[in-house]
C-alpha cells in the first residue's frame, strides 16, 4: 500500500464519523493547548519576577534593621521598622568591607510632597551619590544627589518620572522648581529615567534626596533604613555577605549570629528562591495539563477500540482480499496517529493563542517556546502511537472468516 | 492445483458441535471450470472458504498448487489470496460508504499497484462483469442487489487470479446479465486457462462448467464430467494483460 493509499483511508474513515472524530480530537486539543498555554504562563511568571528582581541592581547585598529586641522583651517592633542601623554602622562598612564595590546607605520614608497647587504621597529616599549605580538608576535629565550635596546638607531633590507627572503639568520644565517636603523646600535638580515595571514598588514613583539631609529635617537622627552593598561580582557575594555580617556583629557586639538585629539578603538567593518557586508553579501546572492530555489519549484509545470493532466486517474483508497483518495494522496505526496529530496542531495554535491573549490584555508577558511544541507535537504522536497501538494490533490479528461472520 | 485429502470441518457452538464436512477429497487441477451443487446447508460455503485459504479444515489435508495452507503463516496465506485467488463471497460484501470502482481497486492496493494501472484494471474487470459504467463512482449502499454482486464479481476478477472461487455468483441477476458473468467466467477458463469454482443452487447455472460435484450433508455423493453449455453469445472482453 502506498503512502497516498494509506491517507486516503484515514481519510474516508475520520470523515465518515466527523461527530466522533472531533469529540475525541477535542480531548487531545485540550490536553496540548493547556500544556502550552501552562508552560508559557509560567514562564512568563518566572522571568517577569526575574527580571523585576534584577532591575533593583545587580550583585546586590541588602542590609536591613531586624527586630530590636530590649532583654526579657516580647514585643517586636515589625522588622524595618526596627532603627538598629545607623550612618555610623554604614561608614564602617565602607571601609572595612573592602571587597564591596559600593555601598549606599538609604533612609526612606513615605511623605507628602507638594509643588505649586498639587500634591502627591510617595517614598521619599535619603541616600548618597553611590546609589543609582548600586540600584540599577539613571538620571534622565539634570544629576543625581552628590557627596557635596550631603557634605553640605543641601534641600535638593531629584525625582522619579511618577513623580513628576503627579506634580507638574505636562509642558513645564521641573528642573529648578521647588518641591516642599514636610514643610521644607527642596530644588529639583534631576529626573530619573523610567524603568517601568512593578512588584518591588516602582523606582519610578520616589524622590531621592540627600542622605544627610533627610536625616536632619524629616528623621531628625542620624539612623538609616537600608545599607545596599554592591559586590564587584556574583561570585564575591557570599564573601561580601559574611564580611558585612561578622563586622556588624561585632559592631553591635553581639556574639550569637542567631539574635542579630539586623538582617542581609542576598540578592542571587532571591532570585533562586523565586525561581524555584516560580518553576514548581510551572510543573504543577504542566503537570495537571498533562493528566488531561492521558485523559484524551484514553478517548483516542476508547474510540480506536470501538472503531474497530464497529469495523470487523470490514477489516474480515480486507483481510480476506490479501490485506496483510502490516496493512491492517498501519491502516489504524494512522487513524490513531492522524487524530492525535491534527488535534496537536489545533492545540498548538489554540494554547499559543490562549498565551498571546494573556501577553495581549497585559496579565503576563508569555513566550511560547518553540521547545515546547515541539514536546507537544512528539507527546501528541506518541499519544496516538501508545493508545492507537493495542487496537491496530487487535485489528491486525482478526481471522479474516471470524470477522466477516461478526454482526 | 488443488488437492482436499479427507478434509473435515467441525463448528463448535458452545456444548454443540456440527460436522459441516464430514471427510471430502477430490482434486482440481489447473484451467478446470468445476460447479459444485447441493442443498442449502449442505456445507459449500464451509468448502469454498477453506478452498480459497479463509478458514483451515478441522483435520484433513488442503493442497494449493502443492503447499500445504495449514503450513503457512497469515501473511503468505494473504499474499496468495491477494495475487492468485480471486473470491466472490455469497453476501457479496463491499466496503461501505466507498465507490464502486474503489471497491473493485482494494486489492490492487493492496498489490501496491499504481493508481492509474489499477483503475483502468478494474474498469475493465467492471465492464466484464456487465455494470454499466455509469455506475462506477456510486458509493456501494446506493447499488441494487444485482449490481452489488456485478461489483463482486468483478473485484474477483480484477487481480487476474489463476483461481477463482464463486459462492453463488448468479443469483440476484436476471438471466441476460447472469449470462453475461458466465460468458465471462468461460472466456477466462477457455482462453485464459483460470481455474474456475463456482457453487449454484441452479443445474442450469451448472451446465457452463466442464465438471460439476454435487455434496450433501458435507460429504460428496456425485462427481462427473460434463458437457459445457456454451454461452459465447453475451460475453464482453476482459482486459488481460
Ligand atoms: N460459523 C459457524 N458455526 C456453526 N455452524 C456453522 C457455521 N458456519 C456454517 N455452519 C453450519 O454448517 C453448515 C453448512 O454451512 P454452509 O454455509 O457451508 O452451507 P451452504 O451449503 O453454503 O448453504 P447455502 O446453500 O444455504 O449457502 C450449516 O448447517 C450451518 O449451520
Ligand atoms: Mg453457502
Amino acid at each position: 500500500m502506498t503512502t497516498f493509499d494509506i491517507l486516503h483511508e484515514t481519510y474516508s474513515a475520520l470523515s465518515s464519523n466527523k461527530v466522533r472524530s472531533g469529540l475525541t480530537m477535542l480531548g487531545i486539543i485540550i490536553g496540548i493547548s493547556s500544556v502550552i498555554a501552562m508552560v508559557s504562563i509560567g514562564q512568563g511568571a518566572q522571568s517577569s519576577i526575574q527580571s523585576s528582581i534584577q532591575s533593583i541592581g545587580s550583585n546586590l547585598i541588602l542590609v536591613m534593621p531586624g527586630a530590636q529586641r530590649g532583654p526579657g522583651a516580647q514585643v517586636s517592633a515589625g522588622r524595618g521598622s526596627a532603627r538598629t542601623l545607623t550612618q555610623a554602622d554604614a561608614d564602617a562598612i565602607v571601609k572595612g568591607v573592602t571587597t564591596a564595590k559600593a555601598v549606599a546607605p538609604e533612609l526612606s520614608g513615605r511623605y507628602q510632597v507638594t509643588s505649586k497647587g498639587k500634591n502627591t504621597n510617595t517614598s521619599v529616599i535619603g541616600t548618597v551619590q553611590a546609589y543609582p549605580d548600586v540600584r540599577n538608576i539613571t538620571v534622565d535629565e539634570g544629576t543625581f544627589i552628590s557627596d557635596l550635596n550631603n557634605k553640605s546638607l543641601a534641600r535638593v531633590a531629584v525625582i522619579g518620572p511618577t513623580v513628576r507627572d503627579d506634580l507638574f503639568n505636562a509642558g513645564i520644565d521641573p528642573i529648578g522648581q521647588t518641591i516642599r517636603i514636610k514643610g521644607t523646600e527642596f530644588k529639583i535638580v534631576g529626573i530619573t529615567k523610567a524603568k517601568g515595571g512593578s512588584g518591588f514598588g516602582s523606582q519610578d514613583d520616589m524622590v531621592f534626596i540627600p542622605l544627610s539631609t533627610a536625616q536632619k529635617f524629616l528623621a531628625g537622627d542620624d539612623y538609616v533604613s537600608t545599607i545596599s552593598v554592591q559586590a564587584a561580582d556574583a561570585d564575591s557575594m557570599s564573601a561580601v555577605q559574611q564580611q558585612i555580617t561578622d563586622l556588624l556583629l561585632e559592631r553591635h557586639r553581639i556574639r550569637d549570629a542567631a539574635s542579630a538585629d539586623f538582617s542581609t539578603l542576598n540578592q542571587s538567593d532571591i532570585v533562586a528562591a523565586a525561581s524555584s518557586v516560580t518553576s514548581t508553579f510551572t510543573i504543577l501546572l504542566a503537570a495537571v495539563a498533562g493528566i488531561s492530555l492521558v485523559v484524551g489519549g484514553i478517548g483516542i484509545m476508547n474510540m480506536m477500540l470501538t472503531t474497530v470493532t464497529e469495523r470487523t466486517r470490514e477489516i474480515g474483508l480486507r483481510k480476506a482480499i490479501g490485506a496483510k497483518r502490516k496493512d491492517i495494522n498501519t491502516q489504524f496505526l494512522v487513524e490513531a496517529v492522524m487524530l492525535t496529530f491534527i488535534s496537536g496542531v489545533i492545540g498548538v495554535i489554540l494554547g499559543w493563542l490562549i498565551s498571546y491573549a494573556v501577553s495581549y490584555f497585559g496579565v503576563l508577558q508569555t513566550s511560547v517556546s518553540l521547545s515546547s511544541i515541539l514536546l507537544a507535537f512528539g507527546v501528541s504522536a506518541a499519544i496516538g502511537i501508545v493508545f492507537g497501538y493495542y487496537p491496530a494490533r487487535r485489528a491486525a490479528m482478526l481471522n479474516p472468516i471470524e470477522a466477516l461472520r461478526y454482526e | 492445483m488443488i488437492e482436499v485429502k479427507n478434509v473435515t470441518k467441525i463448528y463448535n457452538s458452545g456444548d454443540i458441535e456440527f460436522k459441516a464436512l464430514k471427510g471430502v477429497s477430490f482434486t482440481v487441477k489447473d484451467g478446470e471450470f468445476v460447479a459444485i451443487m447441493g442443498p442449502s446447508g449442505s456445507g459449500k460455503s464451509t468448502l469454498m472458504h477453506i478452498l480459497g485459504a479463509l478458514d483451515t479444515p478441522t483435520s484433513g489435508k488442503y493442497f494449493l498448487d502443492g503447499h500445504d495452507v495449514s503450513t503457512l503463516s497469515d501473511d503468505r496465506l494473504a499474499e496468495i489470496r491477494r495475487d492468485k485467488i480471486g473470491f466472490v463471497f455469497q453476501s457479496f460484501n463491499l466496503l461501505p460508504r466507498t465507490t464502486v470502482l474503489r471497491n473493485v481497486m482494494l486489492p490492487l492496493v493492496y498489490a501496491g499497484m499504481p493508481e492509474e494501472e489499477r483503475v483502468k484494471k478494474a474498469k475493465a474487470s467492471l465492464l466484464a462483469a456487465g455494470l454499466p459504467e455509469s455506475h462506477f463512482h456510486h458509493l456501494s449502499n446506493q447499488l441494487s442487489g444485482g449490481q452489488i454482486q456485478r461489483v463482486a464479481i468483478a473485484r474477483a476478477l480484477v487481480n487476474n487470479p489463476s483461481l477463482i472461487l464463486a459462492d453463488e455468483p448468479t443469483g440476484n441477476l436476471d438471466s441476460r446479465t447472469g449470462e453475461i458473468v458466465l460468458g465471462t467466467f468461460q472466456k477466462l477458463n477457455k482462453d485464459f486457462g483460470n481455474t474456475i469454482i463456482l457453487i449454484t443452487h441452479e443445474p442450469d447455472v451448472a451446465e457452463h462448467a466442464d465438471r460439476i460435484i454435487v455434496i450433501k450433508d458435507g460429504e460428496i455423493v456425485e462427481d462427473k464430467k460434463h458437457h459445457t453449455k456454451r454461452t459465447a453469445r453475451h460475453y464482453i472482453p476482459l482486459n488481460q494483460t
